[in-house]
């Protein structure tokens, strides 16, 4: 792998290196794992590695839970019951897979949230910040299409509005719709294909990780100072970095240890509180839950969806424009699909040569709006789409884009940012104070 | 090099025969209709002609992207060049064909599809009560109405209507009477989708809501007796699907 410089695997007995001119498997990992990694990584760098153990978290209870699940209407909500009540600890495993989601996605937005602060997103991170936005929409997708499987209310009627987003496509929603339901309307065909693609999606996930380790393994990481590791030598580097094995493993470990504590604790005391009651009544065509809302990690993107209603000006005007071909509806999903892809564009719409946010006086404050943003808009989400929440929606979604579109390119022209450190040695050293 | 050259001749004269024989029909049929073969025609032509080890020596000089792909020799149209679009195109032919088994397997499958139209038993309705089935994953309300009923539904001024169409697959636009919206002249019997038009909830019946037919009481939608918006989000009244009488209690719908 190329990058940082550093000691690469020497095979030494005779084994080894039988091996190693055959197969080198162990240099590669080696390299993997012994990569020089910046030592002024603070705590919002564990999150990497909380993915990684909720992707193999996920994969593992899914497997065993799959054994013990059955696809069909008439069986799948009696089914998660069999594994509720008769599969030997079937409630754990499956309050852990629940849960294991909601950490997961927790996990994911410290880990996004972290990388908008500290410009992990700008080059040379370009790659690895895309790889990472279609893992999250991957993961959108998992978490989906799991969701159903239980055959709940909220399944049924969640999968129902989900999928009607695709029938508001202009000309080709409506078939569209019918081809990924298998039918009119969500039933038996719906089910057993969302199976099976909420079973394939992980291992796609999985392949995609490796190709995120291996960008960012070429870049290296970015650091909390945002200036480059040195690369004229391989003292120079060891100046600015540690290798991952063993100092960051440790922290890393550490760090993940305290979150199980408190993951544990909530799958063994309050396993549904971040679920929907509704969706323990089995699913039912002819009754409507009387609020369908969606899982926690859904709610911003779920209030983006529906600020745009249309009596908002820009939907009215996108509408006399296309000559009626984009109404309310299809608006909205446009909005929810580009708000996400604001982000994964956020590498080329900030224009600021400074990478960390802890130098740039006014990013800071955007910043930290847009987190509180992206919380209202989670809040609003939950709420019912009535006012005053669909007001609060739209002003949220409005500066949602107008981060991405306006202040971000702006920012880089107006603001004057602060001195960075020369090197991340400095910023250790101001930080830790010089070692001996 | 030059070893290798002349094993090429060899192979090419042993195959030049039957792959003239066999390519030259094939051949004419494709390029009848497609100038993109213009290319191939010539490499046939020349296969054809001269089944001679001068042909592959010939090429010099002139680059074409052909070459990056096919490294064939430099000059105009090869038997070469035929066979590598010939591949190329029953490599697509081939993937598309294995490609729209996969996409189309996801379509309503024929058991699905059987039950685009089914046949209710509606005997055992009352007048003043409903029936609620299931037909195309949604509920269709099959409602036997009183007098009363439809002595208010049809004393409604289609001025007074959110909705002026009548929404009914049966007759195509037309104005939103109750006439138009009933199954038969009487009026006596009303079918239709229960689906609320604001966001597809299912509403309440049984003369819920503030006009004396239905509710939603997701985002509180007031349809009147006859299935008609009347109050709150809902942008148009309930829609009737195809639907008839088959025998004296059988409704068939679709």
């Amino acid at each position: 792998m190329s990058g940082i410089p550093h000691d690469h695997y020497e095979p030494k007995s005779n084994g080894e290196k039988w091996l190693h001119s055959r197969l080198p498997i162990v240099g590669l990992i080696y390299d993997t794992i012994m990569i020089p990694t910046p030592k002024n990584l603070n705590w919002m760098w564990v999150w990497g590695i909380v993915l990684a153990f909720c992707l193999v978290l996920q994969i593992v209870t899914g497997i065993v839970l799959v054994m013990h699940y059955t696809p069909h209407v008439d069986l799948a909500f009696a089914s998660i019951e069999h594994i509720m009540r008769d599969v030997n600890g079937g409630h754990f495993i499956r309050y852990l897979h629940m849960n294991g989601a909601s950490l997961f996605f927790i996990a994911v937005y410290l880990h996004i949230f972290r990388g908008l602060y500290y410009g992990s997103y700008k080059a040379p991170r370009e790659i690895t910040w895309i790889i990472g936005m279609l893992i999250y929409l991957l993961m959108m997708a998992t978490g989906f299409l799991g969701y159903v499987l239980p055959w709940g209310q909220m399944s049924f009627w969640g999968a129902t509005v989900i999928t009607g987003l695709f029938g508001a496509i202009p000309f080709i929603g409506e078939p569209l719709q019918t081809w990924l339901l298998g039918g009119p309307a969500v039933d038996n065909a719906t089910l057993n294909r969302f199976f099976s693609l909420h079973y394939l999606l992980p291992f796609i996930i999985a392949a995609l990780v490796i190709v995120h380790i291996w960008a960012f393994h070429t870049t290296g990481n970015n650091n909390p100072a945002g200036v480059e590791v040195r690369r004229g030598s391989k003292e120079e580097a060891e100046k600015d970095t540690v290798p991952f094995w063993p100092y960051f493993v440790i922290k890393d470990f550490f760090a993940l240890a305290v979150i199980l504590v408190i993951f544990l604790a909530v799958v063994g005391f309050m396993p549904n509180y971040l679920g929907h009651p509704d969706n323990y009544i089995e699913a039912n065509p002819l009754v409507t839950p009387a609020h369908i809302v969606p899982e926690w990690y859904y709610l911003p993107f779920y209030a983006i969806l529906r600020a745009f209603t249309s009596d908002v000006w820009v939907v009215q005007i996108a509408s006399f424009v296309t000559g009626g071909i984009i109404d309310a509806k299809f608006f909205g999903v446009l909005a929810m699909f580009g708000s996400m892809f604001a982000i994964a564009l956020a590498p080329w719409l900030d224009t600021s040569s400074v990478k960390s946010g802890k130098y740039r006086p006014m990013f800071k404050w955007w910043f930290w709006l847009l987190v509180i943003d992206f919380m209202v808009l989670m809040w609003c989400g939950a709420m019912p789409a009535e006012p005053p929440y669909s007001i609060i929606s739209l002003i949220g979604a409005t500066y949602w884009f107008a981060y991405f579109l306006v202040i971000l390119p702006l920012l880089g022209v107006i603001e004057k940012p602060e001195p960075t450190p020369a090197t991340i040695e400095d910023d250790f050293n101001d930080h830790y104070g010089k070692a001996e | 090099m030059e070893e290798s050259v002349k094993r090429r001749h060899i192979v090419s004269k042993n195959a030049c025969t039957t792959a003239t024989h066999a390519l030259g029909s094939l051949g004419d049929q494709i390029v009848s209709f497609t100038h993109w073969f213009s290319d191939a025609k010539h490499a046939l032509g020349q296969a054809a002609g001269n089944c001679g080890p001068n042909l592959y020596m010939a090429g010099s000089g002139r680059k074409t992207w052909r070459n990056l792909v096919s490294h064939a020799e430099d000059h105009e149209g090869t038997r070469r060049d035929f066979l590598y679009y010939a591949t190329a195109g029953a490599g697509a032919v081939t993937a598309g064909a294995a490609i729209w088994p996969l996409v189309n397997q996801m379509n309503p499958s024929a058991d699905v599809q059987a039950l685009a139209s089914i046949r209710v038993d509606v005997s055992g309705v009352a007048p003043g009560t409903q029936l609620t089935v299931k037909w195309l994953g949604k509920p269709v309300f099959i409602r036997r109405r009183t007098a009363e009923e439809i002595e208010a539904a049809r004393s409604v001024s289609l001025a007074e209507l959110p909705d002026g169409d009548a929404r009914n697959e049966n007759i195509g636009a037309a104005p939103a009477s109750d006439e138009n919206r009933a199954m038969d002249e009487a009026g006596e019997w009303l079918v239709m989708m229960g689906v609320c038009t604001h966001l597809g909830c299912v509403p309440l019946g049984d003369g819920a809501g503030e006009f004396g037919g239905w509710f939603c009481p997701c985002h509180g939608s007031h349809y009147d007796e006859s299935g008609r918006i009347r109050k709150g989000p809902a942008p148009t009244n309930l829609p009737v699907p195809v639907a008839e009488f088959v025998d004296e209690t059988t409704i068939k719908l679709g």
